[in-house]
């Protein structure tokens, strides 16, 4: 025997009534902005196993929104789920017609996998993505040498235009900023070097120390740096806007070499102005240091470039010079590949921006090392 | 019995700079009709969309949408109206670092008081409507383009707008697709009241959707005509407008 109906309220304008095999959900008056989770959580302790069958009536609906057909779509999933059948038919037509298009699924999602890793698993893992790096870095080198060899033997599809534009770019337009970071280098170089030469009567040592220190290491240095930021980073957003628009895969598709179109322009420009730049910085810090000598401290002119141009030897300058070189190299190098490897999400450019300065600087510092260790061994 | 006016545009001038697009554009959108705004390319359907989103200032003229004149009106009444308006760019305009899921319950996060849990399951319906079921956790780059435009219209749904706007909706697929996205269109419009306003030049689209509908005119930059898309290829009110409704037929 079927017991005695009970019904209840679960909110303004949904009512619920049932016995042992049926369910009726009465919906009335103005249903917007429900509590969606509360209500369908509260439907569901009604289905028990021995509902049959759920019944839903428009006992004078209003209004209503999203909420409703989302109490509605979950309380049939769950009817679904547990095999309960239900009828919709005296809700208004727009809800039914609405319900039936949620439920119309016209193909079902991929599967994704989504196993967690365990620690050795994570290492391997991390492990081959390295080694794929790695691999991936060498095939890359690996094509400058051959666009290389096709630039020599005048096989290259480089555009001159695009060489002229990127050397108009990182040599006449840099030429300012190189200018004034190094003065200022040379600057602070003579301030903090004054000080504690100062103490024991030896400030005149001060053109030495600038001349020694910009000539050799510390004016490839800044240009280094100062070209990472301004014009590395350039690369590799221009190249990384071009993944995303789809252009490296046009030239793909067109069969045009990518390292002969869009790195080789930009690596031969950094190669050819990255030592001229040099050579900037060191005469714009050995002028930063006269400033501080001269004008600040009062060393007499003649004997403080007397001193610099003791100290300047043909060794250092060229070791200055053929840091900028290498630098260069790195620069492009570091700019170019992070936008060719660039993804295609929206952060995807900004990411490359970011990795070609944060490489190109640390592979800037490790070359350094080498050479000063080289150099030390050479007794250069 | 008379509809209510949705969308009325009075002495509409559309330009940028000194150049002008369109000039005195007049017409109305009923409530719950499906608007075509149509023409041949460079005739400033994409402008008229964007002055009617509030993307691009008028020139010259007045654009009331439901009874707020979008120039004159409080900023609270006109972030209402737009709070009420969906739009389908083209492209779908995804934000391609979210999920499709995180997509949709953007503008609930932002409009609506919804608890996390309420807006969750909201992003998960309004895909289902849209016939996305099971793509929540999938990124743009993961789905096709006609999938894309599908969750775009999820997305403008997001908030029950009063109106949705699309840009081109078909460019870019398959006949196949482009029918099931004009079915969908079809069964929003009349399951929920929704006011549709697409800009197109697809025929196929304009005649199976279409409830009423303008003609721009890039040479004379005016409206050349105003009706229901079947009513205007049986009377064309001008050669032009027949020979764009019958793919370059001459009459």
């Amino acid at each position: 025997m079927k017991k005695k109906q009970q019904l209840k309220i679960l909110s303004e304008g949904i009512q619920i009534q049932h016995d042992t095999e049926n369910l009726l959900i009465i919906l009335s008056g103005d249903l917007r902005s429900c509590d969606c989770v509360r209500i369908v959580t509260e439907v569901q302790e009604y289905l028990t196993s021995s509902i049959k069958k759920i019944d839903f009536i428009d006992d004078g609906l209003q209004t209503w929104d999203s909420s409703l057909l989302l109490i509605l779509y979950d309380i049939l999933r769950l009817a679904r789920h547990n095999q309960v059948s239900y009828d919709c038919s005296h809700l208004p037509q727009n809800l039914q017609d609405l319900l039936d298009l949620a439920f119309a699924v016209d193909r079902r999602p991929p599967q994704k996998t989504s196993k967690k890793q365990d620690f050795l698993e994570n290492i391997g893992a991390k492990s081959l993505v390295f080694r794929d790096m790695i691999l991936h870095v060498i095939q890359y080198i690996g094509a400058i040498c051959v666009a290389f060899w096709r630039c020599l033997t005048s096989r290259s599809i480089m555009r001159y235009i695009d060489f002229l534009s990127a050397l108009d770019d990182c040599g006449p337009k840099a030429l300012g900023i190189v200018a004034l970071i190094s003065f200022l280098v040379g600057l602070i170089l003579a301030f903090v070097g004054a000080v504690q030469l100062q103490t024991f009567g030896a400030q005149i040592y001060v053109a030495s120390l600038v001349t020694v220190g910009m000539c050799r290491i510390m004016g490839a240095i800044m240009v280094g740096i100062i070209m990472a930021g301004r014009t590395g980073s350039a690369y590799a957003a221009t190249i990384g806007t071009m993944q995303v628009n789809e252009e490296l895969d046009a030239l793909e598709t067109m069969g045009l070499p990518k390292i002969d179109f869009l790195v080789m322009p930009r690596l031969l420009a950094m190669l050819l102005t990255m030592p001229i730049l040099t050579l900037l910085s060191d005469v714009m810090g050995m002028l930063g240091g006269a400033f501080v000598g001269v004008v600040l401290m009062n060393l007499p002119y003649q004997e403080y470039w007397k001193y610099a141009f003791d100290a300047f030897t043909l060794n250092n300058f060229l070791v200055g010079i053929f840091h900028g070189f290498c630098f260069g190299f790195i620069i492009a190098l570091c700019g170019c590949y992070c936008g060719l490897t660039c993804g295609r999400k929206a952060d995807s450019v900004g990411i490359a921006t970011t990795q070609s300065v944060v490489n190109a600087i640390v592979w800037m510092i490790v070359v350094t090392g080498i050479i000063t260790v080289i150099c030390q061994e050479l007794g250069i | 019995m008379k509809k209510e006016i949705a969308i009325d545009v009075r002495d509409l001038t559309i330009g940028y700079g000194d150049y002008v697009l369109l000039h005195d554009a007049n017409y109305q959108v009923n409530k719950g009709d499906i608007f075509i705004i149509m023409g041949g390319s460079g005739c400033g359907k994409s402008s008229m969309l964007r002055v009617l989103t509030g993307l691009l200032l008028p020139k010259k003229g007045t654009v009331i949408i439901n009874g707020v004149n979008m120039e004159t009106a409080p900023q609270t009444d006109i972030q209402k109206i737009r709070e009420k308006s969906g739009i389908l760019y083209q492209s779908g305009a995804l934000f391609s670092s979210m999920t499709l899921a995180e997509n949709i319950a953007l503008p609930l996060q932002q409009y609506t008081t919804y608890s996390p849990e309420t807006i969750r399951e909201l992003a998960h319906l309004k895909l289902a409507l849209v016939g996305l079921t099971g793509f929540d956790d999938f990124y743009p780059s993961e789905i096709s383009g006609g999938m894309k435009k599908r969750a775009g219209l999820a997305r403008a749904l997001a908030l029950d707008p009063d109106i949705v706007y699309f840009d081109e909706p078909s460019a870019g697929l398959d006949p196949i697709s482009s029918h099931h996205l004009d079915e969908l269109i079809i069964k929003i419009n009349q399951s929920l009241g929704t006011t549709i306003v697409v800009v197109t030049h697809e025929l196929a689209s304009i005649f199976a959707i279409g409830t009423n509908s303008i003609f721009l005119d890039a040479n004379t930059k005016t409206i050349l005509a105003h009706g229901r898309p079947q009513e205007l290829l049986k009377h064309p009110p001008h050669p032009e407008v027949y020979q764009f409704l019958t793919r370059g037929e001459k009459k």
